[in-house]
C-alpha cells in the first residue's frame, strides 16, 4: 500500500456534524452545569462557597463513578440493575470486616469491596453473554438476590461507626482545597477509563457490539468475553462505591444503594450515552451525574423546595432523550446526503 | 447492456497455470435435503467470473463452503492446485477468500477506518490503537480500490452502495485474492453499478478473481470473461462469455422451454379498478399516473432504484406520498393509511417476505388470518379455529404444503411461505392484487403453479399490479409494462410491443417514444 | 429441487451461532410451549402451598389467604396491562410512580373537599394522561421505551413529591379504606384481588381471543410485518400505555383506600416487583411470546411464597433472594434445551473464527 489519496475527502458535512456532536454533547453538559452553577450563585452566593463546591463534588462522585461501570455495559448494549446492590453488600462487607477485625490494613478494605464486586459483574456477565439470558433480567434478579443476601447477612445490625479507622473515614471525608478526595479518585478513574475505550482494541470491540452484535459475531469479536469484562468492571466500580461509601458514611444498613440503579442509568443516558448501545463516552456519563447532582444541590440552594428535585431529573431525562433523537436523526439525513465516495 | 453491444467488454480467456480457487464435485447435503450435488468451479487470478444459476441452485451453499461457513461431504476444494479444508471462516479468510454478502454488515457507530480494522487496528506503543495511522492506511485502501470515502466518517448513513465499497476495502486489508460478490447490485442505481464495476476492473488488474453471483444476466455480459450456470445442485456448464447468448444461459439454469413458465396470455378486460394520477414523493419518485383495468396485469418495469416498490408502497399507504391522487373503484384513498386501503380491496404481497410478508413464529393459521381478523370475528371475539379453517380452506386451493397449521410459518420452504402470503390476502377477495416480486426467492415448480395462479386471478376479474426484477416474468405475464426510471415514469408498451430490448432500453433511461 | 431451510442471509447465520434463543423456544401462540412454563409454575404453585401448610396449618386459612392476597393485588393489577406492553417488545417502568401520583392525587383531591367518587374519577383521567405521555413519546417521537419510562418514572414521582410532600393525607371514608381489614362479602378475597380476577378475566379474552390479542402477538414477533397487513402498530402501542397509566392509577387508589393513607412515596421501587411478576409469569422479555394464566398463576406462586416464607420469618428483603432465582429460572427454563447444547458446544471449543488464528473449529450452523 504506496500510494495515498490524492484528493482531499469531499467536504464532509455530516463527519464533522458528527464529531462536533459527540464532543458538543460534553461541553454542552459541561455549560448547562456552569449555567445552573451560575444562575443558582446569582440567587444564593453561599452556592459558590467552597463548603458547598466541595458538597457538590462529593455528591456526585459515586454516582459518577458507577455512571462509568454502567457506560461500559449499556455501551455494549445491556444494562446492569445491580449496581445499587452490589453497592450496598461491599459497603456492609467492608464494615463488617472492620467491625471484627481492627487494625485490618485499609488497601485490604478496598481488595474486599472492589473483589466482591468484580465477582457479582462476574456472574452478571457469564449469565448473560454465555447463557444468553437477557440483561434486564440476569441484573434484575441480581439485584434481587444481592439485597437479599445483604439483608441477611445484616439482619437488623448496623455497622458501629466506632470501628471505622479514621485514616479510612478521611478518604470519604476529606478534601484539598474544598476538593474532596473522592472526587479527585474518581475524576482520575474515570478519565483513565476514558482514554481505555478511545485506545484499546478490546474496548473498541465493546462499541461494535453494542453497534451490530451480528457483525460483531462474524468479525471474530469474542463478544461472551468482552461482555464478561465489561459487567465485572461495572461490578468493581460498584464494589468500590461501596468501599467509598462507607468510608463516607462510617455507616450502612441494608438500604444502602438502594434506588441508585435508576438514578446511575439516568446518568448515563442524560451523559449521551445511546440505550442501545454502539455510542457515547464515559466521560460523558459522568458529567452527567455531575449535572443531575448540581441541580438537586441547587434547588436547594435557590431555596426551591428540594421537592421539585425529581420532577426536574424527570423532565430533564425526557428532554436529554428527545434532544439525543433529534439531534441524530440530522447528522443521519447530513450524512446520508454527503454520500462519501465518488471514482477517480 | 444487451450481448451484442461490446462496448466495455474485457478482455476474454482464462489465463494459464491452475487456477487460483477451484472446487471439483463438491457436494453438501443437510439432513435430507440436498443442496449441493456437484459443486465445480474453477477461478483463476485476474478474471471476473459470473456464477448464475435460479434460486435453489445451489449457488448459496457453495459460496459458504468456499467462505469456510460450511464443510463440504464430499468433493475436494483447491487453492493454487493444492487441496485444502477449511475448518471455519478465519481459515478461508486466511486463504484470501472474501464473501461481500448482499446485506453489508457494517458498525453503524464506528468510523469507517475502524469498520475495516476492527480488531486489527495498528498499534502505537503500549498497545494504543494510533488512530493517524489507521485512517492513512484506509485512505491508502481506498486510493488503491479507486474510490474516495472519508475513513474519519461514521459508517451510519452510507448508501448500500458506499457500505460495498468499504466491505470491499476491508476484503483488500485482509489481502484477499478473490472477492465473491453475492447479489452486489440488487440495491444499486445505475450509477453505483457503474462505480462497481469500475472497482471490479481495478482489482482484476491487480491479479484479484471476482466471482459475480448474481439473477441479472446482462450484468454477467457486461463486466465476466466467464460464465459457471448450476441447476438444482449441480454444475452444468463453464464457457468464456464470447460463446454464450442470454437464451443460452436461460436454458442451461431452466432446463427447459421458457414459455411453460408463463401460462398468462390475456384476459376480458374490464372496468377500471386503480387510477393512479401524478403521485409524488420527494425525492423518490414524481409525477406518475396509470390505471390498472379488472381482468388485467399490469407489470412495473425498472431497474433496482427506480422506484417501482417505492410507488406501489405509496399506492398501498404504508409510505406516505407528497402528492397526487389514488382512486380504488371511484374511492379516493387517504395517504399512508394501509387499513383503508385494504378496505377498499387492495391486497399487497410485499417485496420482503421474511421481514413484511410474514410473522415468521407463528403459525400459517396465524398468519392467513392476519389481514382478517376483524371479518373472521364474532362480537369481537376470534377463534383459533376460524383461522384454521381460513388457513386449510385457502391452503388447499393454493396446494399448500405444511406439516400442520399451527406450524410455524419458517419452517416452510420459499415457495410455500409465498403461498401463505397470497392466502392471506387472496382470502380478502380483493379488487386489485398489488405484488411485488412475485417468485423471488421461489423454486421453478412452485414459480409455475404462482404464476398460473395470478392468471386465474385475471381470468376471475381481478386487476394485477406487478413488479417483477426478472425480465422474462414481466414479458411473459404482462398486459402493459410501464417502466420506471429513477423515479419517472418514462414508457409504456403493450404486450405486442414489449421485448427485453425496448424495455431495458427504457429502463436505462434512453427514450425512444413518449409515455402512452 | 425442494428449496432448503438453509440460513440464506448472513444475518440469519449470525443468527444461530451467536444465538437468540432458539427459533423454536420462541414462537407466539404454541400450545405446548406455553403450557410447558405454565405447567411450571402450577407445580411451584403445589410445592409453596404444600410448604406453607407444613409450615403453618393455618396457611390455607382464609384470613390468611385474605393477606395474601392484599400483599399482592395492587402489584398483580398492574401486571397485567405491563404483559400486553411487554409482550409488544415494549416495557413501562413508570408503573408504581404512576401508583404513588395517584394515591397523591387522591389524597389533595379529597382533602380540598372533592367527592371521593369524583376525586377517583379524576385521579383516572390523569393515569391516562401520564400514560398518554408516555405512549406520545414512544410512539410519535420514537423514543426507547426503557429511556423514556425511566425518565416518566422519576416525573410522575416528582409531581407527586411536589403536590404532596412530605405530608399525607388520611380520614378517608370507612367504607372505602375497609378494603385494607375485609374481604369481599362472604369470601376471603381481598378487594383487590377481586378487581385483579376481573380484569385477569377481561384481559385474557382480550388477548388469547381478539383481533387486538392477535395483532399485540405481531407486532411483538414482526411489527413491519404486522403494519403491513393492515394492523396499526403505533396506535395499539399508544393505547396500551394509555390502558397501562389507567389501570396503575386504579391501582394507586386501592393501595391508598388499602392503608387508609396518600403519601407521595407510595409504592416506591415497587416497579420491579410488577416487572419481574411479568417476567414469571413467562412473558418474554423479547416480545411476542406470554400469556395471562401465566401471570395469574406466577401472582399466586408469588403471594403463596411470599407468605409461607412471611410465617417462618424470613425478612423481606431475604424473600426477595426467593424471587431473583425464580426469575432467573423463568427465562432459563424456556431456553434450557438450547442452552445447554450451547454452553456443551462453547465448554468444547470455541467455534466463531478466533482473531489472529487461522484455524477455527468447524461451525456447525443447523439449518
Amino acid at each position: 500500500m504506496t500510494a495515498v489519496a490524492d484528493a482531499p475527502p469531499v467536504p464532509d458535512r455530516g463527519r464533522r456534524m458528527l464529531e462536533s456532536v459527540g464532543r458538543a454533547r460534553e461541553l454542552g453538559i459541561v455549560a448547562a452545569i456552569v449555567i445552573v452553577f451560575v444562575v443558582t450563585t446569582v440567587k444564593n452566593s453561599a452556592f459558590a462557597h467552597g463548603d458547598s463546591v466541595q458538597q457538590l463534588l462529593a455528591g456526585a462522585s459515586l454516582i459518577a463513578l458507577l455512571g462509568a461501570g454502567e457506560a461500559l455495559v449499556i455501551i455494549s448494549r445491556n444494562v446492569d440493575l445491580s449496581v445499587g446492590s452490589v453497592l450496598g453488600l461491599s459497603a456492609y462487607l467492608v464494615g463488617t470486616l472492620f467491625e471484627h477485625h481492627h487494625g485490618v490494613p485499609i488497601a485490604l478494605a478496598f481488595v474486599v469491596g472492589i473483589g466482591v464486586g468484580a465477582a457479582c459483574g462476574l456472574v452478571n456477565g457469564i449469565l448473560t453473554a454465555v447463557l444468553r439470558v437477557p440483561s434486564l433480567v440476569v441484573t434484575l434478579a441480581a439485584l434481587y438476590v444481592i439485597r437479599g443476601i445483604t439483608a441477611l447477612i445484616v439482619s437488623g445490625h448496623q455497622i458501629d461507626p466506632g470501628s471505622i479507622p479514621g485514616s479510612f473515614q478521611n478518604i470519604g471525608n476529606a478534601a484539598v482545597a474544598n476538593v474532596p478526595w473522592l472526587a479527585i479518585l474518581v475524576t482520575v478513574i474515570v478519565v483513565g477509563i476514558n482514554y481505555a475505550m478511545r485506545t484499546f482494541r478490546p474496548a473498541r470491540d465493546l462499541y461494535a457490539i453494542g453497534s451490530n452484535p451480528e457483525a460483531a459475531a462474524l468479525a471474530g469479536v469474542p463478544t461472551g468475553r468482552r461482555i464478561c469484562v465489561a459487567f465485572m468492571i461495572s461490578g468493581a466500580l460498584a464494589g468500590l462505591g461501596g468501599v467509598l461509601f462507607i468510608s463516607e458514611f462510617a455507616t450502612v444498613n441494608s438500604t444502602a444503594g438502594s434506588g441508585y440503579e435508576l438514578l446511575v442509568v439516568a446518568a448515563v443516558v442524560v451523559g449521551g450515552v445511546a440505550i442501545f448501545g454502539g455510542s457515547g463516552t464515559v466521560l460523558g456519563a459522568a458529567l452527567g451525574a455531575l449535572l443531575l447532582n448540581t441541580i438537586s444541590q441547587a434547588l436547594v440552594a435557590a431555596r426551591i423546595s428540594a421537592f421539585w428535585n425529581q420532577a426536574i431529573t424527570g423532565a430533564l431525562l425526557l428532554a436529554a432523550i428527545a434532544f439525543d433523537r433529534f439531534v441524530s436523526l440530522r447528522v443521519n439525513r447530513a450524512l446520508r446526503k454527503q454520500g462519501g465516495a465518488s471514482h477517480g | 447492456m444487451t450481448p451484442t453491444e461490446p462496448a466495455a467488454r474485457p478482455a476474454a480467456g482464462p489465463p494459464a497455470g491452475p487456477p487460483m480457487v477451484e472446487m471439483r464435485q463438491v457436494t453438501k447435503s443437510f439432513g435430507a435435503a440436498r443442496a449441493l450435488a456437484d459443486g465445480t468451479i474453477a477461478l483463476s487470478a485476474g478474471e471476473a467470473h459470473a456464477l448464475l444459476g435460479e434460486n435453489g441452485a445451489g449457488k448459496s451453499t457453495l459460496v459458504k463452503i468456499l467462505a469456510g461457513v460450511y464443510q463440504p461431504d464430499g468433493g475436494t476444494v483447491l487453492i493454487d492446485g493444492e487441496p485444502v479444508v477449511f475448518a471455519g471462516p478465519a481459515a478461508s479468510q486466511a486463504a484470501g477468500i472474501s464473501i461481500i454478502y448482499q446485506e453489508p454488515t457494517l458498525f453503524p457507530d464506528l468510523t469507517v477506518a475502524e469498520n475495516i480494522f476492527l480488531g486489527r487496528q495498528p498499534l502505537a506503543s503500549g498497545r494504543r490503537i494510533d488512530h493517524r495511522r489507521m485512517y492513512r492506511d484506509a485512505a491508502a485502501v481506498f486510493a488503491r480500490l479507486g474510490v474516495t470515502i472519508d475513513p474519519r466518517r461514521p459508517a451510519r448513513g452510507l448508501s448500500v452502495a458506499d457500505q460495498q465499497i468499504v466491505e470491499i476495502a476491508k476484503a483488500i486489508s485482509f489481502n484477499a485474492r478473490l472477492f465473491v460478490m453475492d447479489e452486489p447490485t440488487a440495491a444499486l442505481t445505475s450509477v453505483e453499478v457503474e462505480r462497481l464495476f469500475e472497482v471490479v476492473r481495478t482489482l482484476r488488474g491487480q491479479g484479484a478473481a471476482v466471482l459475480f453471483i448474481s439473477h441479472r444476466l446482462e450484468e454477467a455480459f457486461t463486466i465476466c470473461q466467464r460464465v459457471t450456470v448450476m441447476r438444482d445442485g449441480r454444475f452444468v456448464r463453464t464457457d468464456p462469455i464470447e460463446a454464450l447468448t442470454v437464451d443460452a444461459i436461460i436454458r442451461s439454469m431452466v432446463g427447459r422451454d421458457l414459455s411453460g413458465l408463463y401460462p398468462h396470455t390475456g384476459s376480458p378486460v374490464g372496468e377500471p379498478v386503480l387510477q393512479v394520477d401524478r403521485i409524488g414523493r420527494i425525492g423518490v419518485f414524481s409525477d406518475i399516473s396509470f390505471t390498472v383495468h379488472a381482468g388485467e396485469i399490469v407489470a412495473l418495469a425498472g431497474l433496482v432504484g427506480a422506484g417501482r416498490s417505492e410507488v406501489a408502497r405509496a399506492i398501498f399507504g404504508i409510505d406516505k406520498r407528497d402528492t397526487g391522487t389514488v382512486t380504488v373503484r371511484g374511492k379516493r384513498l387517504p395517504p399512508g393509511r394501509p387499513q383503508v386501503a385494504m378496505a377498499a380491496g387492495i391486497g399487497f404481497v410485499p417485496e420482503d417476505r421474511r421481514q413484511q410478508g410474514l410473522v415468521m413464529d407463528l403459525g400459517v393459521d396465524h398468519n392467513v388470518a392476519l389481514a382478517s381478523l376483524h371479518r373472521l370475528s364474532r362480537f369481537g371475539l376470534i377463534r383459533r379455529s376460524s383461522e384454521g379453517r381460513l388457513a386449510a380452506d385457502w391452503g388447499r386451493r393454493l396446494q399448500l404444503k405444511y406439516d400442520r397449521l399451527r406450524n410455524p410459518v419458517w419452517t416452510l420452504s420459499g415457495g410455500n411461505q409465498q403461498k401463505v402470503v397470497l392466502g392471506k390476502w387472496l382470502s380478502r377477495e380483493p379488487s386489485l392484487l398489488i405484488i411485488d416480486e412475485p417468485t423471488r426467492g421461489i423454486d421453478v415448480g412452485t414459480k409455475a403453479e404462482v404464476h398460473r395462479l395470478l392468471d386465474e386471478l385475471v381470468q376471475s376479474g381481478v386487476a394485477v399490479l406487478m413488479i417483477s426484477s426478472e425480465l422474462p416474468e414481466v414479458l411473459g405475464m404482462a398486459d402493459r409494462i410501464l417502466v420506471l426510471h429513477e423515479g419517472r415514469l418514462v414508457r409504456e408498451l403493450s404486450r405486442a410491443q414489449a421485448d427485453e430490448g425496448s424495455v431495458m432500453r427504457a429502463a436505462t433511461g434512453q427514450t425512444e417514444g413518449a409515455v402512452a | 429441487m425442494a428449496d432448503t431451510q438453509v440460513p440464506v442471509t448472513q444475518t440469519e447465520a449470525a443468527a444461530t451461532t451467536t444465538g437468540e434463543p432458539a427459533r423454536w423456544a420462541r414462537g407466539g401462540l404454541g400450545w405446548r410451549l406455553l403450557l410447558r412454563w405454565e405447567a411450571v409454575l402450577v407445580v411451584l404453585l403445589i410445592a409453596s402451598i404444600l410448604y406453607g401448610r407444613s409450615v403453618s396449618t393455618h396457611f390455607l386459612s382464609g384470613s390468611n389467604l385474605f393477606f395474601t392476597g392484599l400483599n399482592v393485588g395492587e402489584i398483580a393489577i398492574m401486571a397485567l396491562p405491563l404483559t400486553f406492553i411487554v409482550i409488544t417488545g415494549e416495557i413501562d417502568l413508570s408503573v408504581a410512580s404512576m401508583l404513588g401520583l395517584a394515591s397523591t392525587l387522591l389524597g389533595v383531591l379529597y382533602k380540598h373537599g372533592w367527592s371521593i367518587w369524583a376525586a377517583m374519577a379524576a385521579v383516572l383521567v390523569v393515569g391516562a394522561l401520564g400514560g398518554a405521555l408516555n405512549g406520545v413519546l414512544i410512539t410519535r417521537l420514537g423514543l426507547p421505551s426503557i429511556a423514556v419510562t425511566i425518565g416518566t418514572l422519576t416525573l410522575f414521582r416528582g409531581i407527586a413529591e411536589i403536590i404532596l410532600k412530605s405530608d399525607s393525607v388520611t380520614g378517608f371514608p370507612i367504607g372505602w379504606t375497609n378494603i385494607g381489614i375485609l374481604p369481599i362479602h362472604g369470601t376471603h378475597i381481598a378487594y383487590s384481588v377481586g378487581v385483579f380476577l376481573l380484569l385477569a378475566v377481561v384481559f385474557g379474552i382480550v388477548l388469547h381471543g381478539t383481533p387486538l390479542g392477535r395483532s399485540i402477538y405481531a407486532i411483538g414477533l414482526q411489527a413491519e410485518a404486522a403494519f403491513f397487513a393492515g394492523i396499526r402498530v403505533q396506535r395499539i402501542k399508544f393505547w396500551l400505555y394509555v390502558l397501562s397509566g389507567v389501570i396503575c392509577a386504579l391501582a394507586g387508589i386501592l393501595w391508598t383506600f388499602r392503608f387508609a393513607t396518600a403519601r407521595y412515596n407510595a409504592g416506591t421501587g415497587l416497579e420491579l416487583n410488577v416487572v419481574a411478576l411479568v417476567l414469571l409469569g413467562g412473558v418474554s422479555i423479547f416480545g411476542g411470546r406470554g400469556s395471562i394464566l401465566g401471570v395469574v398463576l406466577a401472582a399466586c406462586v408469588l403471594g403463596s411464597l411470599q407468605e409461607a416464607m412471611t410465617l417462618v420469618n424470613v425478612a423481606p428483603q431475604v424473600q426477595n433472594i426467593v424471587v431473583g432465582a425464580l426469575l432467573l429460572v423463568s427465562v432459563a427454563v424456556p431456553n434450557a434445551p438450547e442452552l445447554i447444547a450451547r454452553v456443551r458446544r462453547r465448554l468444547a471449543s470455541s467455534r466463531l473464527p478466533r482473531r489472529g488464528t487461522t484455524e477455527g473449529v468447524s461451525v456447525d450452523i443447523n439449518p
